[in-house]
């Protein structure tokens, strides 16, 4: 028998990486292409739709449905890039914010025109909603699964920018554009690139978290602030550093409320004020 | 300075005066609802609750034509309500106010509705106080006390004898954990434990393994509908929590229709408390759910009643008094009123002017392959025991 710990560590984490799928993209496209970007949870909402959609309509399997979420997410994405965002790349962190903003209360609004302003249930199988005893503890299923997920995101992503063509034209684009086109690279097209990137990883986010944290057209505006949470205390850029704050985030706010329930609601707070008086630039910031 | 000045009198002045400007037979409701944000979902079924009443009375209330003007709050933001209704009493001249989702947006209107003497229809917001802070104010939702307390004894005759309480932290939660432990205490039953959860929850884990590691009896949740039931539901299925075995108790959000969807099979079992289901076996209420569906696609839910009596009031308090819109005689001629509604007999209480109704009990079971609430016990004409109490 394990004692209640690690019963807490293990629901803190699988938490903490539901905040980081949710929040990856957005490490992405604010950490990577310093573009303020609130409407990425939108870009969630439309992933999580796409799901719902696809399954209770046309009885997709759910894991069928997860890379249509990212593309559709993706494509629809693009086609914001080029019209509007791309405009506002040297503009100011207010002219951003204003665009975005706006981008998320017109999603709002759509969904609710499209969808309706109910709650949508994600009719899962069984087996997805069980969980495995294992020594006296319970683990859900789907947690495990989310978690292995996050992993393997987390990994390919930082194989990417770290070591590859693709990601070293990223980091040259966004550190000195001017030169990156002298050298030679398609600036426009390696950031469409990178922002599909972004907003897929956005949609993926958003398909999978459905299951926890349920779906209304709100869903663009209410879990936007744990995502900025996650960022900013990673540290822009920085993917693993995401990773590293998203754990840290969801574990604490799992021990919190299940040690201390009276200050729970505020402890995730607290520590995102610690940890930011402690590195402004977030754990593991470059900028 | 002088001129702003000068208009603020103006206007106050204009307040003061009765409204004379009215087209002969209509009346013009005010309805400040949460159009958007977190609880649009709540304001589309309260207005389609009207909506319908308005359709299936040709679109008249007491004989008058009918004019609705249509206010977004937003959300819960009590001084944008208050200044709607400003709005809607000086600039719109409207005869009433209704609507009301939200308690802290009903409580900031009421100041509005007790100064300038208009008749108010809170058709959802159930905090017990909320009636009592204007004197032209009738409701026709439900108050937390009266069907937590309802559900709180009945539990413990049925053999409950040892609750967990785990409520949302915020005035309903806190109305409902009051409610819940004073009635439960009060029959014989003893609280193991509580405990307040974070307003802004996405995952409930932690809460619940805490409420396991007790190990009661019973367990009662209060939390706001929408997303959250789902969570809760999932959370007790992970940490092992049957409520076949360990009975859970709640306030009807936990097991509406859209909850039990999400929840699946793990909801079967859960005991909840309301003066509403789609699912009641009345044939007023076939009916009603009928035409709901055919006009909005969906069922109706205890929103909607409370929207569609509601109107329903209006329209008996306009027949009663002959037409007369000024706030003295509407509140009036509502005090005492009492009619059929899809949820069963209900009416208004002539002292307290809150609402007079059936407490359904019912349970969570698998019907046909569905997951509908059952009725298993009814309480006819429960009254807000809190106001009672405030009485004695």
């Amino acid at each position: 028998m394990l004692p209640p710990i690690f019963g807490v560590l293990f629901d803190g984490f699988a938490y903490g990486m539901l905040l980081f799928l949710l929040s990856v993209g957005q490490s992405v496209t604010l950490g990577m292409m310093n573009f303020i970007n609130l409407a990425h949870c939108s870009f969630a909402m439309l992933g999580g739709y796409m799901t719902v959609a696809l399954m209770t309509h046309y009885g997709w399997p759910f894991f069928a449905t997860l890379p249509c979420a990212f593309i559709v997410a993706a494509v629809v994405s693009v086609g914001f890039e080029r019209l509007f965002y791309r405009r506002l790349y040297r503009a100011s962190d207010l002219d951003q914010v204003l665009l975005t903003i706006g981008i998320v209360f017109i999603s709002v609004a759509v969904a609710a025109y499209i969808f309706g302003t109910e709650q949508k249930p994600l009719p899962l199988p069984e087996y997805l909603r069980s969980s495995l005893t294992f020594l006296g503890l319970r683990f859900a299923v789907y947690r495990l699964i989310m978690i292995a997920i996050a992993l393997a995101i987390t990994a390919l992503l930082v194989l990417t920018v770290e070591y590859t063509r693709f990601g070293a034209r990223v980091r040259a684009a966004v550190d000195n554009e001017r030169m990156a086109r002298g050298l030679g690279i398609d600036v426009d097209r390696t950031f469409a690139i990178t922002f599909a990137l972004g907003s897929g990883l956005a949609g993926l986010g958003g398909a999978l978290a459905v299951e926890i944290v349920g779906l209304d057209p709100s869903f663009a505006l209410t879990y936007l602030v744990y995502v900025l949470i996650v960022v900013s205390v990673g540290g822009l850029g920085s993917i693993s550093g995401s990773f590293v704050a998203a754990a840290l985030l969801g574990i604490s706010d799992v021990a919190g409320k299940y040690y201390v329930p009276a200050i729970g609601a505020f402890l995730i707070y607290l520590v995102m004020i610690v940890l930011l008086m402690w590195r402004p630039r977030g754990l593991f910031g470059r900028r | 300075m002088k001129r702003l000045l000068l208009a603020g009198v103006g206007l106050f002045a204009a307040s003061l005066l009765p409204a004379a400007s009215h087209a002969q037979g209509t009346v013009k409701i005010g309805l400040i609802l949460p159009y958007s944000g977190q609880f649009a979902d709540t304001a589309t079924q309260i207005d389609d609750g009207i909506k319908l009443y308005l359709k299936q009375h040709g679109n008249k209330l007491g004989g008058m034509n009918v004019e609705i003007v249509r206010k977004d709050t937003g959300g819960i933001n009590p001084p944008v309500a208050k200044r709607l209704a400003e709005e809607l009493v000086t600039r719109d001249n409207v005869d009433i106010l209704a609507g009301f989702a939200l308690t802290p947006n009903a409580l900031a209107a009421a100041e509005v509705s007790a100064q300038a003497k208009k008749f108010m229809v809170v058709m959802n917001a159930a905090t017990a106080i909320i009636t009592t802070k204007s004197p032209y104010m009738a409701r026709t939702s439900f108050t937390v006390p009266q069907v937590n307390e309802t559900l709180a004894t009945w539990a413990e005759k049925n053999g409950d004898k040892s609750a967990y309480t785990m409520v949302t932290d915020y005035g309903p939660g806190i109305d409902a954990e009051t409610a819940f432990q004073k009635a439960f205490s009060a029959a014989g039953g003893s609280v193991v434990g509580s405990v307040r959860m974070a307003v802004q929850n996405p995952d409930f884990s932690a809460y619940v393994q805490r409420a396991k590691d007790l190990n009661p009896q019973s367990i009662f949740v209060m939390i706001p509908g929408g997303s959250q039931p789902g969570a809760f539901g999932k959370a007790m299925a992970e940490r092992g929590i049957d409520p076949r075995k360990t009975e859970v108790l709640g306030q009807a959000e936990i097991a509406d229709e859209h909850a039990l969807a999400s929840m699946g099979d793990v909801a079967e079992g859960i005991i909840t408390s309301g003066n509403y289901d789609y699912n009641l076996d009345n044939p007023m209420n076939k009916e009603f759910v009928k035409d709901y569906n055919a006009d909005y696609n969906r069922n109706p839910d205890f929103f909607s009643v409370g929207g569609y009596d509601g109107t329903h009031l209006i329209d008996i308090a306009l027949t009663k008094d002959g037409g007369k819109t000024d706030g003295d005689s509407l509140i009036a001629a509502a005090k005492g009123a009492s009619w059929d509604s899809p949820r069963g007999p209900m009416s208004i209480d002539p002292e307290t002017r809150d609402v007079i109704e059936t407490v359904y009990i019912r349970k969570v079971e698998k019907v046909n392959d569905k997951l509908v609430n059952v009725t298993i016990a009814s309480f006819p004409n429960v009254k807000d025991p809190f106001k009672a109490a405030m009485q004695k």
